[in-house]
C-alpha cells in the first residue's frame, strides 16, 4: 500500500526527525512511503484566521498532490484533521472539487491511527527507558478520535512506562496565532499544562502535533524546567529519541 | 449592559494576576465538570439525547414565526399578555408601561439573562420603582453596586465565600458569619421581607412552551416560585427564541439542562406556569406578561451564526472552556462570556465592537463537545473570523502575513529556499542552548515561552540528500 507521508510545515523546518520517525515506523509497518516533493502547508494558518481564500488555494495544492495515493498520513493530527473535517467544508459549494477532497479526506489518517488501525502495527523498533506521559492534542483528539492509539502503540515499546497527568485533554494553549495574539492567556494555560506534567514526575511528555510541542518545550524551559523531555509520539515508537 | 468588550485583552490581563479570582476558578470549575461527568452517564443514551435535542431546537429556529404565534395563542387563551420588544429599551418600556398601569411600586426578580442584556434593574430604578434581585448569586452582585454577572448560571461565580460574607457584613450591617449555611441563611431572611413586600413578580425563561402558553423555570433556590406567584403580576422577560414546541419536548430538554450546567438530575424546583390565577385557585398571578425580546435575535437567525440561537444556557461551554477558566467571565465584557458569548456577543452588538472575542479562542474544540444541543461553536467562532477578514477589521500586519505565506507556500521552489535561509537564521538565534528567547514581530509567542530552535536544515533538503546518496 502506497501512503503519502504529509510532513507538515513544521516538521519540515523544525524537527526533521520526526519525518524520518514517520517512515521508518511506515516501512517497518510494510508499507511504500512517498513523499510529494512539491508539498508545503495545509492551509490550516489561513482557515483558522478566516482567510478562507488563501486556505482554499492550498487546500487545492494538497489535493491535487496527494489524490494519487493509496493512502494520506500525517505525523499530526491537526494537519489531518483539517484534510479530513475541514477541507469537505470548505469546497462545499463545488460538487467536482468536492468529491476529490471526500475521497481524499476518507483516506486521510493520523500516523497513530494509521499504524495501528490500518497497517496494522505488531511491533514497533523503539525503546525507551523510563516514564512517559501523553497529552492529548486538540485536533487528534476531537477531529480525529486519537485517544487510545497512542497509548496502545507506547504499550509495545519495550522500557516504557505510562503515567497518565490530570487533564490530559486539556488543550495547552498553544492554538496557532492564538499563541501569539493572546500570549498571555495562551502561556498561562500552558503553564498549567507543565505543572500537570511535572506532577507525574514523567521523564517525557510524549504528543502527536509539532504546534503543541513547541509550545510546551518553550514553556517548560521558560519555567526552569531543564529536564522533562518533550518527544513526538514517532520518535518515541521509532527510537529516535536523541 | 454597558458594553466593555473592546478592552477584552487588558481585562483579562488583570484577571490572570487576580489570584483570589485564580483560587476561585479553579475550585468551581472542578465542581462543575466532575458532576457533569458524572450526572452524564445516568443517561441511557447521552449522545442520542443530544442528538434529539439538536433537533428539537432546530426544528424550533427553521419555523420560530409559526411556534412564536403557536405560543402567543396559548398564552393568550390563558389569560396572559404577550408583548414584543425589538430592542432592549422597548423591552424595558414595556415593564415600566406594566408596572404604570397596575400602579406597582417594587419589583422582585429571579434570574434573567435577558434583563442583564437591556439593564432593566437600572431602568426599573431610574423610575423611581425599587428592584430586589432574589437569586442569590444576583443578589450578591446587586447589592455590590451592581457588579456583572461572570457566568450565566453561577452569576457570582468569581466570588468567595469570604468575600460574600464581607459584603453581607457592610450591606446589611450583621456580624460577619463564616459558614455557607449561616450566610444563605441571612440572605433568606433579607431577602423574604421583600417576597412578602414586592408587587411586581419578574421572571427569564428556560423554555416557553408552545403548546400550552407555559413558562417553564428552573431553580435550585424556589426564588422563581415566590417571585412568579406571591405578587399580583408576573411578567417574564426572555429572548424570542426559547420556544419548544410541546412539554414533552421540554421534558427532553429539562435532562440535558441540569446535568449539563449543575451536574444535577434534576434541580430543587422545576416551575411550569400556566396562564393567570384562576377562579377559585389559591396560587398565580393576577397578571400576567410575556415581553419577548428580539435585541439582535433575528439578525443570528438570518447569519451564518445562527446555529447558537439553539442554545438553552447551561453554561457548559463555560465550564470546559479552557480561556474562560483562566481569565473569568468579566474579561469579555458583556452580558454572556465564554464560547457561546464570543459568538453571540458580535451579533448583539456589532463585529466591530468585539473583534477580540471570536478570535480569543484555541479553536481546541472542548465547548462543542459538551454542548448539549450540539452548537458547532468553534465552526461558528471560525465564522466570525471570516467576516472580520470580509470586513477589513483585521489588523494589515497579520493579513500581510497570511498573504505572504500562503503565496509563498503556493510556491514550492520558494518556499524551499525561503525555509532553508530561515531554519538557518532562527538555529543562529537559538545559540548554543539551541532556544530562541526573543523573537521579533511575534512577540506575543516569546513574552511568556522561548521557542525551541530548529536543527539548521529542513526535512526537505534533507530528505532529498538522502534520496540522491541512496
Amino acid at each position: 500500500m502506497k501512503v503519502g507521508l504529509l510532513v507538515t510545515c513544521l516538521v519540515d523546518m523544525m524537527r526533521p526527525s520526526i519525518g524520518f520517525a514517520a517512515i521508518k515506523l511506515l516501512e517497518s509497518a510494510g508499507c511504500e512511503v512517498v513523499v510529494p516533493a512539491t508539498q508545503t502547508c495545509c492551509g490550516q494558518p489561513g482557515y483558522n484566521s478566516g482567510d478562507r481564500a488563501s486556505s482554499k488555494l492550498l487546500a487545492a495544492k494538497l489535493v491535487a498532490e496527494f489524490e494519487a495515493c493509496d493512502f494520506l498520513v500525517a505525523p499530526s493530527g491537526s494537519c489531518s484533521g483539517m484534510v479530513k473535517t475541514h477541507y469537505p467544508e470548505l469546497f462545499a459549494d463545488d460538487a467536482a472539487m468536492l468529491a476529490r477532497v471526500t475521497a481524499l479526506a476518507a483516506r486521510t489518517y493520523e500516523l497513530t491511527d494509521f499504524l495501528l488501525n490500518v497497517a496494522k502495527i505488531q511491533a514497533v523498533p523503539g525503546r525507551f527507558e523510563g516514564t512517559v506521559t501523553y497529552h492529548d492534542s486538540c485536533s487528534g483528539l476531537r477531529e480525529m478520535g486519537v485517544k487510545a492509539q497512542p497509548r496502545e502503540l507506547l504499550a509495545k515499546v519495550p522500557g516504557l512506562k505510562l503515567a497518565e497527568m490530570t487533564e490530559a485533554e486539556s488543550c495547552c494553549g498553544f492554538g496557532g496565532t492564538f499563541s501569539i495574539k493572546f500570549g498571555e492567556i495562551s502561556a498561562r494555560m500552558s503553564d498549567n499544562k507543565c505543572q500537570n506534567i511535572e506532577d507525574t514526575h514523567a521523564d517525557a511528555v510524549v504528543l502527536g502535533d509539532l504546534g503543541c510541542m513547541l509550545n510546551i518545550e518553550g514553556r517548560l524551559r521558560r519555567r526552569g524546567n531543564e529536564t522533562t523531555k518533550v518527544l513526538h509520539v514517532a520518535q518515541v515508537l521509532a527510537g529516535d529519541t536523541d | 449592559m454597558q458594553i466593555a468588550t473592546m478592552y477584552f485583552k487588558d481585562r483579562a490581563q488583570v484577571k490572570l494576576n487576580d489570584e483570589l479570582l485564580q483560587y476561585n476558578l479553579k475550585k468551581s470549575k472542578g465542581k462543575f465538570v466532575g458532576k457533569r461527568a458524572e450526572a452524564i452517564r445516568e443517561l441511557d443514551d447521552f449522545e442520542g439525547t443530544r442528538t434529539a435535542a439538536r433537533e428539537i431546537r432546530q426544528r424550533v429556529l427553521d419555523n420560530l414565526d409559526t411556534y412564536l404565534e403557536i405560543f402567543e395563542q396559548n398564552a393568550t387563551a390563558r389569560g396572559a399578555t404577550v408583548l414584543w420588544a425589538e430592542t432592549p429599551e422597548e423591552a424595558n418600556r414595556h415593564v415600566l408601561d406594566i408596572a404604570a398601569k397596575h400602579q406597582l411600586k417594587k419589583a422582585i426578580k429571579s434570574k434573567s439573562m435577558v434583563s442583564e442584556e437591556s439593564a432593566l434593574d437600572h431602568a426599573i430604578e431610574q423610575a423611581g420603582l425599587k428592584v430586589v434581585e432574589t437569586d442569590l448569586g444576583e443578589y450578591i452582585l446587586q447589592i455590590n453596586d451592581y457588579e456583572p454577572p461572570s457566568h450565566i448560571i453561577a452569576p457570582a461565580l468569581h466570588k468567595s465565600k469570604e468575600e460574600v460574607s464581607a459584603l453581607f457584613a457592610k450591606v446589611h450591617g450583621t456580624p460577619p458569619k463564616t459558614g455557607i449555611q449561616e450566610l444563605c441563611g441571612e440572605a433568606r431572611a433579607v431577602l423574604r421581607e421583600h417576597y412578602l413586600t414586592g408587587d411586581l413578580g419578574i421572571s427569564g425563561a428556560n423554555f416557553l412552551i408552545a403548546e400550552t402558553g407555559s413558562v417553564m423555570l428552573v431553580t435550585n433556590e424556589g426564588n422563581a416560585t415566590l417571585c412568579t406567584t406571591l405578587p399580583k403580576v408576573h411578567v417574564v422577560i426572555t429572548g424570542i427564541e426559547k420556544i419548544v414546541p410541546t412539554l414533552e419536548e421540554a421534558s427532553t430538554l429539562l435532562r440535558l439542562l441540569t446535568r449539563s450546567a449543575t451536574g444535577q438530575s434534576i434541580t430543587n424546583y422545576v416551575d411550569i406556569l400556566t396562564g393567570i390565577k384562576g377562579a377559585g385557585e389559591y396560587h398565580g398571578a393576577e397578571h400576567m406578561y410575556f415581553i419577548l425580546v428580539d435585541s439582535g435575535r433575528t439578525r443570528v437567525l438570518a447569519s451564518e451564526v445562527r446555529e447558537a440561537l439553539r442554545c438553552i444556557r447551561c453554561g457548559a461551554c463555560l465550564n470546559h472552556c479552557p480561556v474562560y477558566q483562566n481569565i473569568g467571565g468579566h474579561s469579555y465584557g458583556w452580558v454572556y462570556p465564554g464560547p457561546i458569548g464570543s459568538v453571540i456577543t458580535p451579533m448583539f452588538i456589532g463585529q466591530e465592537m468585539a473583534v477580540d472575542l471570536p478570535n480569543a479562542s484555541t479553536l481546541c474544540g472542548a465547548c462543542g463537545v459538551v454542548c448539549p444541543v450540539r452548537i458547532p461553536l468553534p465552526e461558528l467562532l471560525r465564522k466570525h473570523r471570516e467576516a472580520q477578514v470580509k470586513e477589513d477589521l483585521r489588523p494589515w500586519v497579520e493579513r500581510l502575513g497570511l498573504k505572504g505565506w500562503t503565496w509563498l507556500a503556493l510556491h514550492p521552489g520558494l518556499y524551499g529556499l525561503a525555509t532553508r535561509i530561515g531554519v538557518r537564521l532562527m538555529k543562529m538565534m537559538g545559540g548554543y542552548e539551541g532556544r530562541i528567547h526573543k523573537l521579533p514581530l511575534v512577540g506575543g509567542w516569546s513574552d511568556g515561552r522561548d521557542l525551541p530552535a530548529p536543527t539548521g536544515k529542513t526535512f526537505r533538503e534533507l530528505y532529498a540528500a538522502k534520496r540522491r546518496s541512496a
